[in-house]
C-alpha cells in the first residue's frame, strides 16, 4: 500500500459510504486506539511517524498536540478545528480528500481528538466546496449513526461532537487565529500571538488547528505504525504527499507520491511535461505564497527541508507553472492583486502596502513603469516582511515578489525600457 | 421578519457553538439562501435575534466575499481570477462573459438572471480556467462551452 490516502479514491465515482469504508478496514484504527491505547500513545505514534503539517508550514503534528494541557491542567471543552478552507491560489489537494474519502478524514479527526482529549471538533470548510460539504455532511451523519461520534464512542468512555462549519469566502480565515475568530462569529482578523491557540484558542479554551491532508494520515499511522509510515517517505518527513501541478502542462492534476519526490518526477512523469509549444520558465512550488524556483532546480526533492534549502518552501506542494509565453510581471501582478484584495485590513503595512505594490506593478506591466519603481518594490519586500506585519499574509505575498525580482529582473527592466509588456 | 423556517434553521446551527452569536455566519447564509441577499431589514432582524448590534453583524457580513449586502441575480457566476486560471486564460473567459451578458464584474443582468463576480482561487486549478454558477463547478472553459453552460440556467 504505497498510496494510503488515495487508494480508495476512484476518480469519477462518489466516495466510499460507511459500509464500503468499513469493509476496507475503515474505523479499525479508531477501535484499536479507543480500546487499547492511551491518548498519549496516539500522540507518541504521530510524533514517531514524523508527520508534519500539510497546510504549508510543516510543523510536526504530534509536537503541536503536546502543547494541549493534559491531566490536572486539562481544560474542557478542548477543541479540534480542521482547516478545510483551502484558498491558497494554485492549491487543490484537500478538495481531493474531502470529496474522495470523507470517512478517512473523520476517522483521523476522532483519533486526533482522542489524542488531545478534545470534546468538540469543527471542519472549517470554504463555501465554494459545495460537493465536499454534501459528502462530509452525509459522512458525519453516518458516523454518528454507527456510534463513531457522539457519546461513548465504540463503547469507550471517550465522547466527541463533530460539526461542519461552512464559511463564506475569505482567504485570511485560513490563518489559524483568524479561523478562531470566524468560528466565534467575529470579524475574522488574526489574533495576537502569544497566547497560542493550543493553550488559549476558541472561546479561550485549548484548541488545535490541523489541515485536512494532515488528519487524513492519522488513521493509517495508528493502523500500520510509525515505522511503516516513515518508510513510505524518501525524506526525513514521514509519509506520502499529495502533489499537484497546474498551468500549461499536458496533464494537470494531483498525485499521491512518497514525500520527497523530486519536482522533475512530479512535473515530467506525472503531469506529462509541458504542452507542445511551451517551455518551462519557472515554477511556484506550493501555492501563491512560496518563492519562484527557476527551471534548473527540477531535481530538488519536494520535502520541507530540501525545498527550504533550495530557497523556497514546500508550502502546499501544489505547483504552478510559469511557461515561456506567459509574462512573469503579469503573473506577479495577478498574485499581488489577490493578496491586496484578501488582506483583512487590520494592520497598516499590509492594508496600504499591498495596493501600492499592485499600482506599481500595473504601471510596469502597462508600460508606465520607471526605474525607481524597482527600488520601491525591493524595499517593500523588507517592509512587509515578518516582524513588520500582524500575521503572515503580507510576508507570504513577498515570497513570490522577491524571488521574481531576483529571477526575472531583466523582464521587469525590459517592460520599463520598452514601455510595454513584451508578451502582449 | 424572519420566517419560522429560517428561525428553526438558525436555532439548530446555534446548538453547535458555545455562544449563540457564533452562528451568525450561518444565520446570514440561511437568510441569503431564502431571499437571495441580506437587506438592511434582514440584517437588523438577524442582529436582534443573535443578540448583536447591527453594526457588529454588518462587520461580519461585509467581511465575507460571498455574503451579499446588495440584491443579486437568480444565478451567481463566480469567475476564478487567481493565478492558475490567469495563466490558462481567465481574461478571455471574462471578456466572453462580459460580451454575452452585457455586464461587467459586480453587475447584474437587466432581467435579473445573472450576477457576475470575480472569485479567489476555486481550488480547481487542474480544470483551469474555471468558474462556478451557484453550486456547480465548470472547468476547462472555452467560449462554446460557456454558451452551452449559460443556457442551462434560467
Amino acid at each position: 500500500m504505497d498510496c494510503p490516502l488515495t487508494e480508495n479514491i476512484k476518480p469519477g465515482e462518489g466516495p466510499p459510504d460507511i459500509e464500503a469504508y468499513e469493509k476496507g478496514g475503515g474505523y479499525g484504527a479508531l477501535r484499536k486506539a479507543l480500546q487499547n491505547m492511551a491518548p498519549g500513545d496516539v500522540v507518541q505514534a504521530v510524533l514517531d511517524s514524523h508527520l508534519r503539517g500539510r497546510g504549508g508550514a510543516g510543523f510536526p503534528t504530534g509536537h503541536k498536540w503536546t502543547f494541549v494541557p493534559q491531566g490536572e491542567q486539562a481544560v474542557h471543552p478542548t477543541y479540534l478545528v480542521i482547516n478545510a478552507d483551502e484558498m491558497e491560489p494554485g492549491t487543490f489537494k484537500d478538495r481531493v480528500l474531502l470529496e474522495g474519502n470523507p470517512h478517512q478524514l473523520i476517522e483521523g479527526i476522532i483519533l486526533g481528538a482522542y489524542a488531545i482529549q478534545a470534546d468538540i471538533a469543527y471542519i472549517f470548510l470554504r463555501q465554494e466546496y459545495a460537493t465536499a460539504a454534501q459528502r462530509c455532511s452525509r459522512a458525519i451523519a453516518e458516523a454518528y449513526a454507527r456510534g463513531y461520534l457522539g457519546r461513548n464512542i465504540v463503547g469507550a468512555s471517550f465522547s466527541l461532537e463533530l460539526y461542519l462549519h461552512s464559511s463564506a469566502g475569505r482567504y485570511i480565515c485560513g490563518e489559524e487565529t483568524a479561523m478562531l475568530n470566524a468560528l466565534e462569529g467575529r470579524r475574522a482578523t488574526p489574533r495576537a500571538k502569544p497566547p497560542f491557540p493550543p493553550v488559549v484558542g476558541l472561546w479561550g479554551k485549548p484548541t488545535i488547528v490541523n489541515n485536512v491532508e494532515t488528519m487524513a494520515n492519522v488513521s493509517h499511522i495508528i493502523e500500520h505504525g510509525a515505522d511503516w509510515f516513515r518508510q513510505l517517505s524518501r525524506s526525513v518527513d514521514g509519509g506520502t504527499k499529495i502533489y499537484g501541478v497546474s498551468g500549461r502542462v499536458k496533464k494537470p492534476g494531483t498525485w499521491e507520491l512518497p514525500m520527497g519526490a523530486t519536482i522533475r518526477e512530479v512535473l515530467e512523469e506525472h503531469a506529462g511535461g509541458m504542452r507542445d509549444g511551451f517551455k518551462l520558465r519557472a515554477l511556484i512550488p506550493g501555492g501563491a505564497s512560496t518563492e519562484f524556483m527557476p527551471a534548473d532546480q527540477l531535481d530538488v526533492k519536494m520535502d520541507f527541508d530540501s525545498m527550504q534549502a533550495a530557497g523556497s518552501r514546500l508550502g502546499t506542494g501544489t505547483m504552478i507553472i510559469l511557461d515561456d509565453r506567459t509574462c512573469p510581471v503579469g503573473m506577479v501582478l495577478n498574485l499581488m492583486r489577490f493578496f491586496a484584495r484578501e488582506s483583512c485590513g487590520w494592520c497598516t503595512p499590509c492594508r496600504e502596502g499591498l495596493p501600492w505594490l499592485v499600482r506599481i506593478l500595473e504601471a510596469i506591466e502597462n508600460g508606465g513603469g520607471e526605474l525607481k519603481d524597482m527600488e520601491i518594490l525591493r524595499r517593500h519586500t523588507g517592509l512587509l516582511w515578518l516582524g513588520h506585519t500582524f500575521c503572515a499574509l503580507a510576508p507570504g505575498a513577498m515570497e513570490p515578489l522577491q524571488s521574481a525580482l531576483k529571477f526575472f529582473e531583466d523582464d521587469f527592466l525590459r517592460h520599463i525600457r520598452e514601455k510595454r509588456c513584451p508578451w502582449r | 421578519m424572519l420566517t419560522p423556517e429560517e428561525l428553526a434553521e438558525i436555532e439548530t446551527e446555534q446548538t453547535h457553538y458555545e455562544q449563540k452569536r457564533a452562528a451568525c455566519v450561518e444565520a446570514l447564509k440561511v437568510v441569503q439562501r431564502s431571499r437571495g441577499w441580506v437587506s438592511d431589514e434582514s440584517l437588523s432582524d438577524l442582529a436582534d435575534f443573535m443578540g448583536m448590534t447591527t453594526d457588529e453583524l454588518d462587520s461580519v457580513a461585509t467581511f465575507y466575499n460571498l455574503i451579499f449586502r446588495k440584491p443579486v441575480g437568480r444565478h451567481i457566476i463566480l469567475v476564478c481570477t487567481s493565478v492558475s486560471c490567469w495563466v490558462m486564460g481567465h481574461e478571455q473567459v471574462l471578456d466572453h462573459l462580459r460580451k454575452r451578458l452585457g455586464i461587467g464584474l459586480g453587475e447584474t443582468t437587466a432581467d435579473g438572471r445573472f450576477t457576475l463576480l470575480p472569485n479567489v482561487c476555486l481550488g480547481a486549478c487542474d480544470l483551469a480556467p474555471a468558474l462556478m454558477i451557484d453550486d456547480d463547478l465548470h472547468g476547462n472553459l472555452d467560449t462554446q462551452k460557456i454558451d452551452e453552460m449559460l443556457a442551462r440556467y434560467e
